[in-house]
Parts: C-alpha cells; structure tokens; sequence
C-alpha cells in the first residue's frame, strides 16, 4: 500500500540553512548537506530544499549544495524557489535534484509549465501555490509572501496546472505560514479532491497533530514541514510513529527491511 | 575491478545513480568504476550495465536511437555477450517489447511484455503512483532480492507501468488499486519501476545484489 510522506524543508540562504539548530553529533548545524543526512537518517520520506536566496550573485550556491546531498542522501531531493527558466532546472536535475518545484514563474508564464512537463517529464513537475481563505469555501492563490492578491483561485489554478502536467501540487497554506495553528484543512482537502496528481500540505505545521489533521481531514498525500522538525522539537522518526499510532498510513521508521 | 556503465543518453538523474551503486561497492566492498556514458567502447569493455530513464517512453527511446550504434551495442551486449543489465523505471520499461505512451513504441523486447498506463480499481487514488509502497515477491526467489524483507519499501514514481505476458518475468508487484509490476527478469536483465537509487537502504541492497549478481 503507497505511503503518506512526511517531508522534511531546509530553508537555504546563500548555501547555508536558515536558523541551523545543533542535532546531537552535528559538526555544522549551518551545512545544508549535515542537516540532510540527519533526516535521510532518521527516514524522511523525500528532502525538500527551499532556496530562498536573493542575491543574484550567489544563486549559484543552491547547485552545489544539492551536488553534495545527492552524494550522500538516497532519498528524492527536491529543489524549490527561483526557478524560472528551463535552464535552471536542467542545471538542478543535472546536479541531482529529482524533482523542481516552480512557484512564482507559473503564475506568470503558466505556459511555463507545460514547456518543462514536456521537456522533462511531469514526473519531476512540482507546482507551488500559496492561497489563503478569502470566504468561506473560497481559497485565493497570493504571492510575495502573502502579502500580494492574485484574483486566482486555487482549486481552478491546481486544476490547470494538472492539466498542464504538473506532477504534483506543493500547497501551502499561507493563512497559516509560521502560525504553528496548523494547516487551512478546508484549502487543503478542497485541492485534494479536485485533482488528480498527488498534494503535498505544507504551512503552519506546529504539531505532530496538525500532520495528521492534514492526512486524514485535509486529503493529503503527503506533509512538508520546517521548523518542527529543524529547530529539534520532533525528529521524523518521533512524527512517524505518532502518525501510526493515530492509524496514519505512513512508513515505520523502526522496521528493520534488509537482513545479512 | 568491475566496470559499471551507466548508460547516458540523456535522461534520468544519472549522477544519483552513480553515487548510489558507489556506495554500494563501498558497502559490499566491491572494488570497481562507475562511468555514466554512451560511449560504446565503454559499454562494449563494461562488465555491468545499468540504463535509467525518467520522462515519456518513447522520448526515452528516441534518446537511445539519437546516439549512433546505442541501441545495438546494448542489444549485443544483453543477447550476445550476455551481460547483466538493469533497468530503472522508464529503462525498466524499454526492457520490455512495446510501450503504449504516446501512440506505441517499440521497446528491446528482452522481458515479454508491454507498458500501459496504470488504472487503479480505486478512482480516488491519483496518478502519477508517486512514494513509498510495499514489495511483494512472486513466487520464485530472484538473487536480486537477497536479503530484502517481503513487505519491505521501496520509492515509486510513474503513471505506465509493465505488464508481462510471461508470468515467469515477473518477479515483485506492489497494490496500488491492483498488483502493479515493480520488478521484471529475464535472463541477464532485470529491472525496476522502483528508483533503488532513492530506496535508501532497501535501494542500496538491491543494487549491491545486482553487482553480485551471476546470472
């Protein structure tokens, strides 16, 4: 039976993670790749790196960082934030990346998304939308961090962006963004039910609770949080066997699967 | 030392293969080299072959063609010179004798089968069949699954999968709305749907058997 995944985020600024926290026998709370091999560890199901780099200069930076955790991490790795360009995500997959995740340059060019669905298969597609809850029933999709109203709204958008090959749907609630209230469930579960291609929730995550609300209420195939799990409060393991225990469908962390 | 070819032709993420068969040697203390290439004297002098693919089937297998020889220096290098070869989830599926993506396309034809698009019983489950699912063995014991658990899981992601037409190919199914083929074999071949590369530890073993593998 497929599994709910559970997705660990590593802000990263200009190579570095943001706000690194010191696990025990962690050399260098700050390197990208140290943080990584602690969750591919402690059995992440997949790796998200959100590059959140501004200065042009450095953009560079994430390549390197995700060269060096494809050495060393056999889990899919997928690399979000300013990809603009098939350039970019030729050069992301090319230094390891399995998947890209496309916000912003979609709202703008949604052609975008099928040119890269078709060049490099929707497999590896992954559609950011950020939305909040305008009225009841109804999810606006917004951008600059939230701050900025679009008009679109976010269940027609996801669809569209299925149709145009996306693989995945990256949802985050931005109502709920760094509130630790949880996810927007009716957001959550309104663009679950209406595509096809799987949805990863992700914003607002503050509990291990609020992983399960996002599985079993929002629909979800699959949670993506940062700082429960960055800043030590949970390892993955301790989220996973929570989520069994409430009857989640999710890998166990503890199963010993190869012997000799 | 062994020499492994990766084979490149363009598609896949090939450089997390490559570091995931080098841990494996590590692991298995196998001294050997992993070269991701299409150059056919390589492929020719290689002792194992592994070809990947992600994307559509017959993208993947035009990609093959581009490149001049590429295709018959594998075909040889399978029926002639009998070398173990394994496919990874789009190169899994060119092992077989035609894929129905985008109109149909023939495949190597060395596993008797065909690829088509997956359809759970279950209309809730969504395509692409995308993460963890549980392996189910058939029924005889394959030395690529040494010392891998049944039930044990491995990372998908695909909408077509292979159907064989010789049960006897089949060697793992998992259940995604009815038994899906993770793993086919024949011969010197054998392949994945599942990505051994991204599997971690189940992966790692599954891709240290094949090095050990003498079919």
């Amino acid at each position: 039976m497929l599994k709910t995944r559970i997705i660990p985020c590593l802000d990263v600024n200009n190579g570095r993670v943001v706000k690194g926290v010191n696990f025990v026998n962690l050399v260098d709370a700050g390197d990208p790749v140290e943080q990584a091999k602690v969750y591919d560890a402690q059995g992440a199901d997949e790796l998200t790196f959100l590059d959140i780099t501004a200065s042009f200069d450095n953009r560079d930076t994430i390549y390197d960082v995700v060269n060096k955790a494809a050495e060393q991490c056999f889990m899919p790795v997928t690399v979000g934030g300013g990809v603009r360009t098939t350039e970019d995500i030729r050069k992301l997959l090319l230094a390891g990346a399995d998947k890209v995740s496309i916000n912003t340059a979609a709202i703008h060019n949604p052609e975008f998304v099928r040119e890269a669905a078709q060049k490099f298969g929707a497999q590896c597609i992954v559609v950011a939308i950020d939305a909040k809850s305008t009225l009841a029933d109804k999810f606006e999709i917004f951008t600059h961090g939230g701050r900025k109203e679009t008009g679109i709204d976010a269940v027609e958008w996801a669809k569209r962006m299925a149709d145009y090959g996306a693989g995945e749907i990256l949802l985050t609630s931005m109502d709920r963004d760094g509130t630790k209230q949880g996810f927007n469930i009716p957001l959550t579960r309104a663009v679950s039910d209406a595509i096809n291609i799987p949805v990863i929730a992700s914003g607002g995550v503050g509990s291990l609770d609020h992983l399960y609300e996002g599985i079993a209420n929002g629909h979800a195939s699959a949670v993506l949080a940062a700082s429960i799990f960055h800043f030590g409060s949970f390892t993955i393991a301790e989220a996973k066997q929570y989520l069994l225990s409430r009857g989640a469908n999710v890998r166990d962390p503890n199963a010993q699967e190869t012997e000799g | 030392m062994m020499e492994i070819s990766v084979v490149d032709y363009g598609s896949g993420n090939l450089r997390s293969v490559a570091k995931a068969i080098e841990r494996s040697m590590a692991e298995a203390d196998i001294l050997g080299q992993v070269r991701v290439t299409a150059d056919r004297g390589h492929i020719q002098n290689s002792d194992r072959i592994v070809l990947p693919g992600v994307g559509a089937f017959a993208d993947c297998q035009a990609g093959i063609r581009a490149i001049p020889g590429l295709w018959q220096v594998l075909d040889d290098a399978v029926k002639i010179q009998g070398k173990p070869l394994l496919g990874i989830c789009v190169g899994m599926q060119l092992l077989s004798e035609v894929g129905h993506e985008f109109g149909d396309t023939p495949g190597f034809g060395w596993v008797k089968g065909e690829v088509r698009m997956i359809s759970p019983s279950d209309k809730r489950l969504k395509i692409p069949h995308m993460g963890w699912n549980n392996l189910i063995f058939c029924d005889q014991p394959h030395p690529l699954l040494d010392g891998i658990k049944e039930g044990a899981h491995a990372y998908f992601v695909h909408s077509f999968a292979f159907q064989c037409t010789n049960p006897a190919g089949q060697l793992v199914s998992v259940d995604y709305g009815g038994p899906i083929t993770a793993a086919v074999g024949q011969g010197n071949v054998v392949g994945t749907q599942f990505h051994p590369e991204k599997s971690q530890a189940v992966g790692l073993r599954f891709l240290t058997n094949f090095l050990k593998w003498k079919p």
